[in-house]
């Protein structure tokens, strides 16, 4: 009964909180997966561009960011970050150490490495289009922008799903890390409820059981997108000679 | 119109590398011109074909559509379009029809058929499914136009592909080996509308290895050798006493067929 107390709703209860901080990783993951997306669009682009420097830089930062320790870029996001923020702050006259916000801190550092993920993850989408379609598209006389919006766009889509699933689930473990910042996520939440009432088994138990509670529903979702998106090559068995 | 010059190249020149392809070629396509391109794989007839919408840009040479010339930029690095824009336009005036189909698998068949014109000709979308349904049900397959095309036989792919094409209205149909990807029986079906087509007067410019369509349906054959025009002129004259010793030695490969 003292368990049900403990992670109960009540006063004494660290259910409400616990639910509160998925909550928030729910968020930060969510945050980090949109600055990926556009930041992975980006460097895509850059990696499958005809200029040699543009390739160079896509190729140097997913390099970078897929191969150094997710730890380390949010620590210099972070400290990097607020410690560059306090000297404008005293250029400008203010003493104190000024802090970036953890949560704007977390997402872009998880963001900036789930974008390098994400950007390889376009970058197969877009070979997989078969040529034959992109030269329809300009045969027709579509010009960059429709040839982008109407024919390139949807179908990297479609075939990035099960991969950009992968990503979400690293980013939502990613998320993890960003509890040295201060921020109240999942991981920081469960370690706050353990430590104060010296239940460790249980509450990593049950921050662990909300992390798979997150995954497995993210996989459903990602699971029924696919399907959606596949519907128009499902069941294909009468193709072309 | 007869008597319109619809399409008209004057020494195209295209070479991969140091590997001249075309060699100088001049073709002329007045309006109801069907025009069949013969030559052994590797002749270039595909590649001419392709030239002439800039899907393969020319190293040299001259392209008319309508008396509309597609404006080029040659330099010693290379050779390119003046305006993107001009070949966009330009294209969406030429139909291309592909071996491989190419219809975008996102889309239905109807989707496919009125793309081009709401998008690239910006035309009212009531206007499009019209029309779109109508194209659908000439080519015979009008029932499909809620399918995706993975979902349809080779032959109906190319129907819907030809339709997609026609839906712009286009001056010239271009087909690049239409039949090639097919299956035997599902032949016919694709050379019908063709035939079809032809009888109502499009100019058309095929590359084929059809015979009985070279010489049933088309007007004028042309018969390309290594990068040049070896021989061209009616079918009568091509396949009678008037062929070149070359093609007479091409279509010996196809033995008897009609």
């Amino acid at each position: 009964m003292a368990l049900l107390e403990l992670l109960g709703m009540g006063q004494k209860g660290w259910g409400a909180y616990l639910l509160l901080a998925t909550v928030t990783t729910l968020a930060v993951t969510a945050t980090a997966l949109a600055i990926g997306a556009v930041l992975g669009t980006a460097i895509a682009a850059a990696k499958l561009s005809h200029s040699r420097s543009l390739r160079f830089v896509g190729h140097v930062y997913t390099t970078v960011f897929r191969g150094v320790p997710e730890l380390l870029i949010i620590y210099l996001i972070y400290f990097g970050g607020s410690s560059g923020i306090t000297a404008i702050g005293q250029w400008l006259g203010y003493d104190g150490f000024l802090g970036l916000p953890s949560f704007a801190a977390g997402a872009l550092a998880v963001g900036i490495i789930s974008g390098a993920y994400q950007a390889e993850v376009f970058r197969g989408a877009y070979h997989a289009i078969p040529r034959g379609e992109i030269e329809a598209a300009l045969a027709i006389g579509m010009n960059r922008g429709l040839r982008f919006r109407r024919i390139i766009m949807p179908q990297v889509l479609r075939f990035a799903i099960p991969g950009l699933g992968n990503v979400w689930q690293l980013s939502l473990k990613d998320s993890a890390l960003v509890s040295v910042t201060g921020l109240v996520e999942l991981m920081r939440a469960s370690q706050i409820a353990s430590g104060s009432t010296r239940q460790y088994f249980l509450f990593y138990i049950v921050g662990g059981a909300l992390y798979l509670v997150l995954t497995s529903l993210s996989d459903r979702v990602f699971n029924g997108a696919e399907r959606r998106a596949n519907r128009s090559m499902s069941g294909a068995t009468i193709g072309r000679a | 119109m007869p008597g319109v010059t619809r399409l008209s190249v004057r020494n195209l020149r295209k070479s991969f590398g140091t590997h001249e392809v075309l060699k100088g070629i001049s073709l002329d396509a007045q309006d109801g011109d069907v025009i069949s391109l013969l030559g052994a794989s590797g002749s270039g007839k595909s590649t001419f074909l392709r030239c002439i919408n800039l899907l393969e840009t020319p190293s040299d040479g001259e392209v008319w559509v309508d008396s509309e010339q597609i404006r080029m930029i040659h330099s010693k690095t290379g050779s390119k379009p003046a305006s993107r824009r001009q070949v966009d336009h330009i294209r969406s005036e030429l139909g291309m029809v592909f071996q491989g189909f190419n219809l975008w698998s996102h889309m239905t068949i109807l989707q496919n058929v009125i793309e081009g014109p709401l998008h690239v000709l910006k035309r009212p979308k009531a206007d499009c499914i019209a029309d779109a349904e109508e194209l659908l049900a000439k080519v015979g397959i009008a029932d499909k136009r809620h399918a995706y095309p993975a979902h349809l036989s080779g032959g109906q792919q190319q129907r819907a592909a030809i339709a997609r094409a026609l839906a712009m209205k286009p001056k010239v149909m271009l087909f690049d080996e239409p039949t090639s990807a097919l299956d035997p029986e599902l032949v016919g079906e694709v050379l019908r509308v063709m035939r079809a087509l032809a009888e109502e007067g499009m100019t058309m410019l095929v590359v084929t290895h059809e015979m009985s369509f070279a010489r049933n349906v088309s007007n004028r054959v042309v018969f390309m050798r290594e990068g040049v025009i070896d021989s061209s002129g009616s079918p009568d004259d091509m396949f009678g006493v008037g062929a070149s010793p070359a093609f007479r030695q091409f279509i010996g490969h196809f033995g008897n067929q009609q």
